[in-house]
């Protein structure tokens, strides 16, 4: 592997850690959009859905409004697992290459 | 409590305690910072040296602010459920900085988002667009924080409103000015704590009426208020407002300078992703605790006195407070809400203070040749002076609407601020026509069309219909700065961009620049 920047990114190493990276972070972004598009098109479409209520004191929109919070929160979190875990040895593999070369 | 009579707006001794305390520690802080800011590195980036953890609490901070406390609790506290769809839309924002900006912002920038618009592309057109972008935004977001800080200063404190526009406007200053970037993130961390505090005792208190269970208080808001509390209401109606709000919000987020900022103040990427996963958590927890703070004071204190005490219900928390703990606790959290102010109002301050000496003095105008002195100088003189026109912003826009400010503050962020970064990242043929196209379509579409929305074109300046029918730009102004930023790119290439991708590619995904 050279220093050459063009070199750098057109290498399996490079490509791979960019078609990983980019893969997470597309399949998670998409998650949360569709949940929260998806919740925002139920509470336009169909009000009554979300008012429901499961028990006194419990409509079907709060644990629903709860679980969209948690999981924005739980995303974020499996995405600093992903990266810690994945993303910086194949980081670090790459950049020692280069350094040996 | 049949005639409870508040005693909010008389002066209160606990409350000016906890404040004189917290101006106190935090100008002590300040000194502290000053004496070890002296480069530009220190006064922009706090040097680099703040932990991931430290940066999640500070932009939590950054975030969390007075209308988010106060406004979101009133709002649950009069509307129910609706509260808790608006807070969620301020939430879903944090994810997408954390997988598509926060690591390419800290690995390509220095100190602005427009470091990393302009690390390829022609400097002088890029950086003015950029700046145009960042400036709008920083400045629509300051005049809804000033205003509404005046007006709740006077409703909590009783202080005159101009006095307390003009004590925020000198406190925000001396922060800035003396301590930079170090100071302004240690008083956002502080006041993060307290906030957070603050909130959890008042649910502990509020949940301790209820058996520890939230079920039992949401139960009693709708035998007192019935099912409508529980249920969606009035906020999202037309599915096209709500996309259009939604997009604003996700994106938006992604846009906001002050926020962007904070990743140049960790050393590394991965301290950059620790932060945002801190800041998710802390801000999902305090929008979770403003949602049982606003059912609280609809039942504890009853929807007729808080209406009865301000409209729009910006004192139900503060009522609660001060019927679960006296004036004492009043005391308490309304010193946390006056911190909250001051708090948010530095950070605008700083970022708005970065891009004019940075991008536009020194990039722009000096074309990068200003020494650190000189640049630490510029920006000092740029606190001064953006300070001062915050406090005549706030003076000027005194009793006036301003809340549509907000949603418009993020609608340019989403539109000017987010797609050049995206593409500028992301797309090798992005060219420095197509960054000025983006930004300058971004910016426009976003104001013209907001006032001719419903938001301003009726309600504030009372025509029978509006002429654009969505109430937030950002899904016409957001794809068309899109869209424009692609034309631009086509009509004009430009081939040292491209030739400088692959090396802009790897410092993005390496950190480092190879030599």
């Amino acid at each position: 592997m050279s220093k050459d920047p063009d070199a750098i990114i057109n290498s399996p190493e490079f490509k791979a850690l960019v078609a990983r990276q980019w893969s997470v972070s597309a399949v998670l972004s998409i998650i949360m959009l569709g949940v929260y598009f998806g919740f925002i098109l139920v509470l336009a479409f169909d009000k009554g859905l979300l008012g429901s209520m499961l028990a006194p004191g419990l409509s079907v929109g709060i644990p629903i409004g709860l679980f969209v919070i948690l999981l924005a929160w739980g995303l974020t979190g499996v995405y600093v697992y992903w990266a810690n875990d994945k993303y910086d040895s194949a980081v670090n593999a790459i950049r020692q290459s280069l350094r040996r070369n | 409590m049949d005639q409870f009579t508040s005693t909010i707006g008389q002066p209160n001794i606990t409350s000016i305690l906890f404040f004189f305390v917290f101006i106190t520690g935090t100008l002590f802080i300040t000194y502290f910072a000053a004496k070890k800011s002296k480069t530009t590195a220190d006064f922009y980036a706090a040097g680099g040296g703040i932990s991931g953890f430290q940066n999640g609490l500070a932009l939590a901070g950054d975030y969390m602010s007075a209308a988010s406390f106060l406004g979101i609790a009133g709002l649950v506290s009069l509307r129910g459920y609706d509260g808790l769809i608006y807070s969620i839309g301020f939430l879903v924002g944090w994810p997408i900085i954390m997988f598509l900006i926060a690591e390419p912002l800290r690995n390509l920038g220095k100190y602005t988002f427009a470091d990393v618009v302009a690390y390829r592309l022609a400097q002088k057109p890029v950086r003015i667009a950029a700046s145009v972008g960042s400036l709008m935004t920083v400045c629509f977001y300051l005049i809804a924080q000033m205003v509404g800080s005046g007006a709740l200063i006077h409703m909590v404190f009783g202080l005159k409103y101009e006095i307390a526009i003009v004590f925020v406007g000198a406190v925000m200053i001396c922060y800035v000015l003396f301590g930079g970037m170090l100071a302004t993130t240690w008083v956002q961390i502080i006041k993060a704590c307290l906030l957070l505090c603050g909130a959890t005792v008042l649910v502990v208190m509020v949940m301790a009426k209820f058996n520890y269970n939230p079920v039992e208080l949401f139960a009693a808001a709708q035998a007192k208020y019935g099912d409508k509390v529980l249920a969606p209401g009035g906020l999202v109606s037309n599915p096209w407002d709500a996309i259009s709000l939604g997009l604003a919000l996700m994106f938006g987020t992604a846009g906001l300078p002050h926020i962007n900022m904070r990743f140049y103040t960790v050393p590394d990427a991965k301290a950059a992703r620790k932060s945002v996963f801190v800041a998710t958590g802390f801000i999902g927890f305090f929008y979770i605790l403003t949602f049982i703070i606003g059912f609280g004071a609809m039942v504890l204190v009853g929807q007729d006195v808080i209406s009865g005490m301000d409209k729009g219900g910006n004192m139900a928390a503060l009522l609660l407070a001060e019927v679960t703990g006296g004036t004492v606790f009043l005391g308490f959290i309304a010193a946390v809400a006056f911190a909250t102010i001051l708090a948010v109002v530095a950070g605008l301050t700083l970022a708005g203070a970065t891009t004019l000496s940075h991008d536009l003095y020194v990039n722009v105008f000096r074309a990068g040749k200003a020494n650190e002195q000189e640049e630490v100088r510029v920006a000092k003189i740029a606190t001064l002076c953006l300070g001062v026109v915050a406090v005549v912003l706030g003076l000027v826009f005194k009793g006036q609407n301003v809340a549509f400010m907000v949603g418009l503050a993020f609608a340019i962020a989403a539109s000017a601020n987010f797609p050049a970064l995206v593409l500028s990242i992301m797309w090798r043929r992005f060219s420095t026509l197509g960054a000025v196209f983006s930004i300058v379509t971004g910016t426009t579409l976003a104001v013209v069309l907001i006032v001719i929305s419903p938001t301003v074109w009726v309600d504030i300046l009372k025509n029978p219909t509006a002429i654009f029918p969505l109430k937030n730009p950002a899904l016409i102004s957001m794809s068309g700065a899109f869209l424009a930023g692609w034309i631009g790119s086509m009509i004009k290439r430009d081939e040292r961009a491209e030739s400088l991708y692959a090396e802009q590619k790897v410092r993005n995904y390496l950190g480092v620049s190879v030599e």
